[in-house]
């Protein structure tokens, strides 16, 4: 609205038509936002060829474009070496059954290194694991506490002890734990992916605990009566009143919880070296090679765009369920 | 025959400094098919007796029975419509009066009795052409109806009213009270509407109650209204028996219970056990 009566005092024509109209209103925001990138990247790419590291300069926006181009090449590479892996493997066991029909062809998983886009899913996999599994314990606790004055005074102060700790407090704890426990011969989950996943749950857990249970506690009182004159039971009153009420409240704190699983998981990668963006990071950090900084920005980028997804998907998620549209903005 | 019989009933509230009694010695006996007014100013507790009879408020002495049975919990046999609607915000108007329905007689209707009972209630209070219409898409006097339509859907022995219009501009409550008249003469039910507005009360009740004022407000007097059904707003203008009614009521309110208030003690005199309280409680 506002950019548009901006746009046509700038501009000032003779009336124009309702499409013109229409038109401009849509494409005033993109262009905007274009300049907006376009005046980033200037400032980026300047400050960037005036800043050098022992690993020569740092990376502006042409080098890091490279470097995704390179990226890209570089999953292709190994892609093509799986299959010509798994043809061969697959001829060489043809032939022997051919010999000797009753051989018993062993098939091998290829077990080359882990593409920037097989991190990329890592990452995405092991946020959104933790992220779920919090969701399925903080959801139905927070209802819990929203719902017993004595249970929210009990729980409280450990809530908020435990809300502020840094991922990187938990994370040895959490490796110390789950090697201790988690001691099968056949894993069926990776330790790195176990640590990562419970650091990130342990880290969201809270904001969805808490917005639960203020959105619980704060129902409108009226429709607390609009139950009981209808004499539902605590299982209906829950799952017909309470629960619905709190949907919005309920999406806030999800909507917070997965901002921080994604913060959470790429330092959590780092230090659990689970194969994700976070562990990308640190082995071109460790590295040190001329093409480190560009590969690791480029990184960076992807973190943030994916971050921002996971954000908006959030958002649409809440548009399609919550009857508070209201509450679904921005 | 009596259907309900509030016998002297107290209501308390406790505050920090000792309990403040909202009620004291409320009696009245309402019979089967009577509609029941109950008056007074604001703060007096006339909610408090709706939400005792309701069983939403705990009396603390004296008791309620309806048909023999002492009421200690709130049930769908006494319906509520509360003063601002109190609608289910993520269900339609359909699904708010089904919520009612499926509760009470899932076991003894079939699933298309049900939905035809709940249909006939809509239409009953003419909103079946916006079943499904959620509660922010309209009106406030659209939602009072779909208030009044989950409550009858619901075969209360007795319906209760808290200010039902009380939100709602002159026109829309004009519209709504025909509507409840209209209901009434063909359901029979039995009403107990709590209002502050004079024309409201005679032109609908039976007989009006006047409450006295708080604390330990009561009943005050019983106004017996004689006058035929079907009421039509219009030539009750010129009733006699009308003027006299309203002339009570309003000798009442305005002389016998006069609020002594002086505008800046306003905000000081905010005792507790007022409305805010009643309906929190």
């Amino acid at each position: 609205m506002n950019t548009a009566t901006l746009f046509k005092r700038a501009m000032p024509m003779s009336t124009p038509s309702r499409l013109q109209r229409e038109i401009r209103a849509r494409t005033l925001p993109v262009l905007l936002s274009l300049i907006g990138i376009a005046g980033f990247l200037v400032i980026w790419s300047s400050a960037a060829s005036n800043i050098t590291t022992s690993l020569g300069n740092f990376p502006g926006p042409s080098a890091v474009y490279t470097q995704f181009g390179k990226l890209y090449e570089e999953h292709k590479a190994e892609r093509a070496k799986a299959e010509a892996f798994y043809e061969r493997q697959e001829k060489r066991n043809a032939d022997r059954v051919a010999k000797d029909p009753d051989y018993v062809p062993k098939i091998r998983a290829y077990t080359g290194k882990e593409t920037f886009l097989d991190q990329i899913w890592t990452s995405v996999y092991t946020a959104l694991t933790g992220f779920v599994f919090a969701a399925l314990i903080a959801i139905p606790l927070g209802i819990a506490i929203g719902l017993s004055r004595s249970l929210s005074i009990a729980m409280n102060p450990v809530i908020q002890v435990l809300k502020p700790i840094s991922p990187l407090a938990w994370l040895p704890l959490v490796t110390m734990v789950v090697s201790g426990v988690y001691t099968t011969t056949d894993p069926m989950f990776a330790k790195s992916f176990l640590n990562s996943m419970i650091t990130v749950m342990l880290c969201c857990l809270w904001p969805m605990v808490i917005n639960t249970a203020v959105g619980v506690a704060s129902i409108d009182k009226d429709l607390v009566n609009v139950s009981r004159v209808l004499s539902l039971n605590a299982l209906q009153h829950t799952w017909r009143i309470v629960l619905p009420a709190s949907v919005p409240m309920i999406f806030t704190g999800m909507r917070l919880a997965i901002g921080i699983a994604w913060m959470v998981l790429i330092a959590a990668e780092m230090l659990a070296q689970n194969p994700g963006l976070g562990k990308f990071v640190w082995d071109e950090f460790q590295n040190g090679s001329s093409e480190s900084l560009s590969r690791i920005l480029a990184a960076a980028i992807v973190i943030g765009l994916i971050g921002f997804a996971l954000d908006r998907g959030m958002l649409a998620l809440q548009r399609l369920l919550s009857w508070d549209k209201s509450s679904a903005t921005r | 025959m009596t259907l309900l019989d509030i016998d002297h009933i107290d209501v308390e509230f406790p505050t920090p400094n000792g309990p403040f009694v909202a009620l004291k010695n409320v009696r009245l006996k309402i019979d089967e098919g009577e509609f029941i007014s109950i008056i007074g100013h604001s703060g007096c507790g006339k909610s408090t007796v709706l939400n005792a009879v309701a069983g939403l408020t705990p009396t603390s002495s004296g008791g309620i029975v309806m048909r023999g049975k002492q009421v200690i919990e709130p049930g769908p046999d006494r319906a509520v419509v509360f003063q601002n609607h109190s609608l289910l915000p993520w269900l339609t108007a359909y699904g708010n009066v089904a919520l009612a329905v499926k509760k009470l007689f899932r076991k003894t209707m079939s699933k298309a009795e049900m939905h035809e009972w709940i249909e006939h209630n809509l239409r009953l209070v003419h909103m079946d052409h916006a079943m499904d219409k959620r509660p922010h898409e309209i009106s406030g006097g659209m939602k009072q109806r779909v208030g009044i339509a989950r409550a009858l859907s619901m075969k209360p022995d007795i319906l209760l009213l808290d200010e039902p219009f009380g939100a709602l501009d002159a026109l829309t409550r004009a519209h709504l009270q025909d509507s409840l008249m209209e209901i009434k003469a063909s359901l029979n039910n039995t009403v107990i509407m709590v209002t502050h507005d004079v024309d409201e009360a005679v032109l609908l009740s039976d007989r009006i109650v006047m409450m006295t004022n708080g604390p330990e407000a009561t009943v005050g007097e019983i106004l017996e209204v004689d006058l035929p059904r079907p009421r039509d707003r219009l030539s009750m203008v010129d009733d006699p028996e009308y003027a006299r009614c309203r002339a009570e009521v309003l000798r009442f309110l305005y002389d016998k219970q006069r609020k002594v208030e002086s505008l800046d003690s306003n905000k000081n005199s905010n005792k507790p056990g007022g409305r805010a309280k009643s309906r929190a409680a």
